[in-house]
């Protein structure tokens, strides 16, 4: 109920939300991201090991402003900004569908924090290597895909110093990209989660081949990895810190899905502004005209949910997880919509390669299906509306 | 709340406002009140409403942000706090909708000082209602193609014509009305008046019957009807320009259930979910049903993103261009409120196919009067189809299809 109007968007979130607009604009534009990631067809899906490419001066650029530092609470070294700002950054990390570990590490920090906030002594030093730009990503999904806070196929037995893992983390995002894994994992005091570098003895990473040119996702294979006790970040915490993140990690999947769909609209709306037939500009007809109309209601219903939702992280928690159950339902929605109709009025061009519209159309597809599409967030949210 | 950007005389006029609603909501009347006041058909419905309007009015709630000087309360950014206080008390709708969303901005616009002096005061108490004349049988979606001719004689306007889908023009005594003063152009032919209606030589008012059985609208047909040239608003040739103005009010004040009471957004999703649980379907209840649950989420999803799309409009970091947020507002208030009176009809089953006056319909039979009355939301003031070209044009800057 204790919301702010302004969704608690002041000057200073409004400084990183520019800044970050700014910055991606001047180094991270389209036809850099094409030559990044759309180079070549073949390079991209039948290499034998498919890349993960992206740009190492950038994101040691995104370092230094700060930007992983941003959701790390000051305690533990970071910048400790509110939740409206991190979405503001999140959005416009889609709109430029950047290929780096910023939003995997953000949503690492979350969950971090929450155990942190749940009685976790160690989990401050993992978030300072964060702050400090080691980025990180979550192994909390097991190989039937399940969302579900807690969901693992890692066991874990107690040693006498530490903890042994073994078994695997599926669907981990941009495992290729980052120094540290966070990882739930089940044994007999329940589902705990572990830190540990990525690099560690025992750890194997296994690339899918996967649809999305802007990310990388893996298999993460665990065998006897020894973690020793700074590594255990909670021995039975892990499911309720998960799920104390999830409000958080859907509202930053559900601002790079509408900074994302933004950018569709605008792309498919500048085409329809100066592609001619008929001798008339395309968008003079209403059959393209209205389906871009709805395009940007769909954006806005998305975009003004996730500000309430980040939002409601920081003011207002209990009603969090509707609000953002409701975002990336919306998110998700807007972008199916956005993808389809930005290859459909692009016409004979938005099918093929050259085009940069598919760039997006999967990086979308990927974000719907990350913690849950809008079908899923719908049964959640007519749970939450039963009550 | 923490609502940085209240005055200290905002937020004891916040608290006054709940005090004051809290000890004044009005008793539910006998009779049944129709979902939106431009569907008002009885004097029963009428005298109720005019009351409560007026109730409103003379505690301040209503007309607080005008000059005092025509009847306001001389305040600033007092309506918007007391309309959501309105809304948060779940109070009946202002009957005299038109008159404060359309004719009372413009009139505040581009009247003259005689015209707010004497015609807002009793506008903002309802002690008069007004209604719109500007669409005509073939002039709907292409509005400035409006022909009812005024045509001058000395200091007065002979009015013809024939108005048509005019709310409250059966109670009304006023009509803001949209004439043809030049044949030779379109947009710069027309002016702009404002109309006695009741009682008055060469006007008769004839009830539509709407597809739901009800009255509610009109058709306004006038006959050498004279008018005093201080009725004009504006220049002549400039009724256009006004006629925009009143439509930037009308869209903007489009909140279907939220200018000034109604059923707020959250309890109808309230009441959808209600009436799922009370239906059958497949032998348990309907809100067991997946596919059910899917379109009520849907729906929920769409009435707080309406809620939070309000919100944000009004951060200006937030909003992109200035108008992109508050010109989808009335397709998306129309066709949220059309969509869930249909889910309803569907959640009801065979029992969908009860109206009013059986005493087996669920809800007293109302949603599928709900359902069939939507389209008079998504077709009036402005249809949807002509919504999505404002906004394709005028945000988007796609090429206008004229």
């Amino acid at each position: 109920m204790a919301q702010p109007k302004n969704f608690g968007f002041s000057d200073e979130e409004q400084m990183v939300r520019d800044s970050a607009r700014k910055f991606l604009k001047d180094h991270a534009g389209i036809e850099t991201l094409r030559k990044l990631v759309a180079r070549d067809h073949r390079e991209a899906y039948e290499s034998d090991v498919q890349p993960a490419p992206y740009d190492e001066r950038v994101w040691q650029r995104i370092v230094d402003l700060g930007w992983p530092a941003l959701a790390v609470p000051e305690s533990a070294g970071g910048v400790g900004m509110k939740m409206i700002a991190v979405a503001s950054l999140a959005e416009e990390i889609g709109r430029a569908a950047l290929p780096s570990p910023l939003t995997a590490t953000l949503i690492a920090t979350t969950v971090l924090r929450a155990a942190a906030e749940h009685g976790s002594a160690t989990s401050a030093t993992w978030l300072g290597k964060i702050a400090a730009g080691e980025p990180a990503t979550l192994g909390g999904t097991n190989a039937d895909g399940s969302w579900d806070a807690g969901a693992t196929d890692v066991r874990v037995t107690a040693t006498a110093d530490g903890a042994r893992l073994t078994g695997t983390a599926h669907f981990v995002q941009d495992a290729r990209k980052v120094r540290t894994l966070v990882v739930a994992a089940a044994g007999d005091a329940g589902v705990g989660l572990y830190a540990l570098p990525i690099d560690a003895p025992g750890v194997s990473i296994l690339p899918d081949r996967i649809v999305d040119l802007t990310r990388d996702q893996a298999r993460v294979e665990l065998r006897d990895v020894v973690v020793p006790a700074d590594g255990i970040i909670t021995p039975d915490g892990g499911t309720a810190a998960i799920a104390a993140a999830l409000p958080a990690i859907l509202t930053i999947v559900a601002a790079d899905l509408t900074g994302a769909a933004e950018w569709q609209m605008q792309t498919t709306a500048e085409y329809a502004r100066v592609r001619t037939q008929f001798d008339r500009p395309i968008g003079f007809f209403q059959a393209v005209k209205h389906p871009i109309v709805e395009m940007m209601i769909a954006v806005d219903r998305a975009r003004s949910l996730t500000y309430a939702a980040a939002c409601a992280i920081d003011t207002d928690p209990d009603d969090a997880l509707r609000l953002a159950r409701m975002a990336k339902a919306a998110g998700s929605d807007a972008a199916a919509f956005c993808s389809d109709r930005s290859v459909q009025l692009h016409g004979g061009i938005g099918f093929t390669w050259e085009c940069d519209v598919h760039i997006y159309f999967k990086r979308q597809k990927h974000n719907e299906i990350l913690y849950g599409d809008g079908p899923f967030q719908r049964a959640r949210v007519a749970e939450l509306l039963g009550e | 709340m923490a609502e940085r950007t209240l005055t200290q005389e905002q937020t004891e006029f916040r608290e006054y406002c709940r005090g004051w609603l809290a000890g004044h909501k009005p008793a539910a009347p006998s009779f049944r009140l129709p979902l939106s006041p431009i569907e008002v058909m009885t004097e029963e419905q009428r005298d109720y409403l005019c009351a409560w309007q007026k109730a409103c009015y003379e505690a301040g709630l209503i007309g607080c942000d005008y000059p005092t000087a025509y009847g306001g309360g001389g305040h600033d950014g007092f309506q918007q706090i007391a309309t959501a206080e309105m809304g948060r008390a779940g109070v009946p709708y202002m009957i005299n909708v038109i008159g404060l969303n359309m004719a009372a901005p413009t009139i505040l616009h581009h009247g003259t000082e005689e015209q707010k002096r004497t015609l807002l005061p009793p506008l903002l108490a309802a002690d008069e209602i007004w209604c719109q004349g500007f669409s005509e049988p073939n002039a709907g979606s292409d509005l400035a193609n409006a022909q009812a001719p005024a045509v001058r004689n000395g200091d007065h306007w002979v009015i013809n014509g024939h108005k048509v889908w005019t709310s409250l023009a059966h109670f009304a005594r006023w009509m803001i009305m949209l004439c043809r003063t030049s044949t030779e152009h379109k947009h710069q032919g027309l002016t702009y008046f404002i109309v006695p209606i009741a009682d008055t030589e060469g006007v008769t008012v004839r009830p539509l019957i709407k597809m739901t059985g009800e009255t509610g609208f009109n058709e306004v047909l006038f006959e050498d009807v004279s008018v005093p040239d201080t009725l004009r608003v504006d220049d002549v040739g400039k009724g256009w320009t006004v006629a925009m103005t009143t439509l930037t009010y009308e869209r903007g004040a489009a909140e279907g259930a939220g200018s000034g009471g109604g059923v707020p957004l959250s309890d109808r999703i309230k009441a959808l979910v209600s009436l799922a649980r009370r239906m059958k379907r497949n032998g348990a209840s309907a809100w067991d049903d997946a596919v059910v649950r899917d379109r009520v989420a849907g729906l929920a999803i769409r009435a707080e993103g309406l809620v939070q799309l309000n919100r944000r409009s009004r951060v200006e970091a937030l909003a992109d261009t200035p108008m992109r947020l508050p010109l989808q507002q009335k397709v998306l208030v129309s066709e949220l409120l059309q969509d869930i009176a249909r889910a309803a009809t569907e959640i009801e089953g065979p029992y969908a196919s009860l109206y009013l006056g059986d005493q087996r319909a669920p809800d007293g039979g109302q949603w599928p009067l709900a359902y069939m009355n939507s389209y008079g939301f998504t077709i009036a003031a402005g249809s949807n189809e002509i919504q999505r070209n404002i906004l394709g044009e005028r945000i988007l800057g796609l090429a206008k299809s004229k």
